[in-house]
């Protein structure tokens, strides 16, 4: 049962999969409160104001339309809410107008329910939302999608107020 | 110059191999059996590094069918049957005694010998003479608990099989999730992989050697198939889309899993030797969690194919689905007893997701817990007991609960969530 050598390389396992975690890339979150700096009105010249402003990537300007990157789904259900399709739609326009934009769109559902069940209904609703995107004008090409089920809420907590917005699915931009 | 700094990590991460899972255990079944286990004499000049007697008392006392003696109840502390004067513990009102002595075995290891002893009759039950190195003497001892239970109750015991978890626990601005195996008693954990993202559905190959999983660590969900001995593993599916609920079939050359590469999540089997893929159902609705009957035969799986998730069962070979479950308005992960007659499942009633025990023949539903968000329920291999995953004090604890409905043990981890438990099968 105990054999150092295979302890070894059990923990050498880990190690290599968590260096390969640690390299993974992942795009940055948005950070509504660097920006605003970056954005403050009358404080900078108009030309340094405007070298800030080119830094910062549409969707992640929350003074842009497409900063809006989340809707919310009801519950065990992964048709797109009307609601969210004139958000979906301004996403359509500017990937459709910036063809090097590519987004993956993430999956998630809240905790109830298995946790399989729920890795399958959050790839539902990314392929709705995919859908959606391609049906307005996107090509294929510029979405990826990715379920996380129930594996990475939003908002901690055993209740409604929590569940209703881990529901989503997130349009996460990358490119130019 | 990577190579030892990868290796001077794993010598640090294999050093501290500590905690446990803590078990509780509250209720217990009708008419459990008294039983003392008397501390084993030790040899001359040898020090056990486990407490023998304890460890299988503990075991016992754990399934809820026997009620244990403590040890300084007891008149007398015989190590072995020439030793025992059977009045003490009919005075005592014990129905049965394990008395028993470890001494020096070959090449520096031990020899366990007990005898069980019918209290009345004074006839002895069962006598071994078990050999165990000083690692091996936890196991040794399961073992020892296994059979006295055989004996006792007329089923094998579980004692000495292994649950494979996962725990998450916060780091950094998000979490460790590692997958682990320990003893059925909560003792010697072991790492099988751990990573920042996600890890879930771990399933035992038939032979308890392998384990397969979902991981996350390679973005989105992939399937591995990892040796529990060598630490090797597999990478087995990583198709576009979702690869999920990985389930070896009874023959263990073959994985059942979901794949939502074809556009939608559905039902495969996967040849693990030739890496043939071969799809096993095809609808526009999410069908997954397949589990194998254990002849082999057949499959379930959930399929909300019909508004809201329910089991159905397909034959292995391909063909019509059929639904099995009607009751409540949520049925997933459903998972064969090990006599194929009936099923645990998560069902939803009164909006708590609670694990429940369907009957194949009868088409009944029993209840087994409380909810209100239970999952991923697991049969022992010899089907008296459900393991499962619950949210207890907004944290997930394991709970193993009687198919009776006798006893619960609920089995936690400090400081970190415990989830997803599968039992291992019977291993050598």
């Amino acid at each position: 049962m105990h054999r150092p050598t295979a302890a070894g390389l059990l923990a050498l396992v880990s190690i290599l999969s968590l260096a390969a975690c640690d390299t993974l890339v992942r795009s940055p979150e948005p950070r509504p409160a660097d920006s605003a700096v970056g954005r403050q009105p009358g404080a900078e010249t108009a030309g340094r104001g405007q070298a800030e402003a080119a830094e910062i990537a549409p969707w992640e300007d929350p003074a842009s339309p497409i900063y809006r990157r989340t809707i919310y789904f009801r519950y065990d259900r992964n048709d797109i809410l009307p609601e969210y399709a004139p958000l979906l739609r301004t996403h359509a326009d500017y990937l459709a107008r910036h063809p090097g934009a590519r987004i993956t769109i993430e999956g998630h559902t809240d905790e109830r329910g298995t946790r399989e069940y729920n890795l399958a209904l959050g790839d539902r609703r990314a392929a709705a939302v995919q859908a959606f995107l391609i049906a307005e004008g996107v090509a294929a090409g510029q979405l990826e999608t990715l379920s996380y089920g129930e594996e990475k809420p939003a908002s901690a907590g055993h209740r409604e107020s929590a569940w209703s917005l881990n529901r989503r699915a997130e349009l996460d931009y990358e490119g130019p | 110059m990577y190579r030892a700094v990868v290796f001077l990590l794993a010598w640090v991460l294999a050093g501290p191999v500590g905690a446990e899972l803590t078990i509780e255990v509250t209720g217990g079944v009708e008419g459990a059996q008294p039983i003392a286990v008397v501390p084993f004499g030790v040899g001359k000049n040898l020090s056990p590094p486990v407490d023998v007697a304890a460890v299988i008392a503990a075991d016992l006392a754990r399934s809820g069918r026997f009620r244990t003696m403590p040890a300084r109840e007891m008149l007398s502390t015989p190590h072995s049957a020439e030793q025992v004067d059977l009045r003490d513990w009919q005075v005592l009102g014990m129905n049965n005694l394990v008395v028993g002595k470890v001494v020096g075995g070959a090449i520096g290891g031990y020899q366990i010998n007990f005898t069980l002893i019918d209290v009345f009759s004074g006839d002895q039950l069962l006598g071994m003479s078990m050999p165990a190195s000083a690692a091996g003497m936890r196991y040794a001892a399961h073992r020892i608990a296994d059979a006295v239970y055989e004996e006792l109750t007329g089923q094998p015991g579980v004692f000495s099989t292994r649950i494979a978890y996962v725990t998450a626990q916060p780091e950094g601005d998000g979490q460790r999730t590692t997958l682990r195996v320990a003893g059925a008693d909560g003792y010697n954990p072991q790492t099988i992989v751990s990573s920042r993202e996600p890890i879930l559905s771990p399933a035992w190959s038939p032979d308890g050697r392998r384990i397969a999983y979902v991981s996350f660590e390679n973005r989105g969900s992939n399937i591995y198939v990892q040796d529990l001995a060598s630490g090797r593993r597999e990478l087995v599916a990583s198709y576009p889309g979702i690869n999920g609920s990985p389930a070896f079939s009874p023959d263990g050359g073959r994985l059942a899993l979901t794949l939502s590469k074809d556009g939608n999540p559905d039902i495969y089997v996967l040849d693990l030797r030739t890496r043939s893929l071969r799809r096993l159902t095809d609808h526009y609705a999410i069908d997954t969690e397949p589990a194998w009957s254990p002849d082999g035969s057949e499959l379930v799986f959930t399929s909300d194919r019909g508004g809201q998730p329910q089991i159905y069962r397909i034959p292995a070979a391909g063909g019509a689905a059929e639904r099995l479950t009607f009751q409540n308005d949520y049925n997933g992960r459903a998972s064969y007893a090990p006599d194929g007659r009936s099923l645990a499942l998560v069902t939803r009633t009164n909006g708590r997701f609670r694990i429940a025990q369907f009957d194949l023949e009868r088409k009944v539903m029993r209840v087994l817990s409380d909810g209100p968000l239970d999952e991923s329920p697991s049969f022992a291999p010899n089907g008296t007991m459900v393991i499962y995953g619950r949210v207890h004090g907004g944290r997930g604890v394991l709970a193993a609960t009687s198919i009776d409905g006798g006893v619960t043990q609920r089995l936690s981890r400090e400081a970190s969530d415990v989830r997803e438990p599968a039992w291992s099968p019977y291993v050598e």
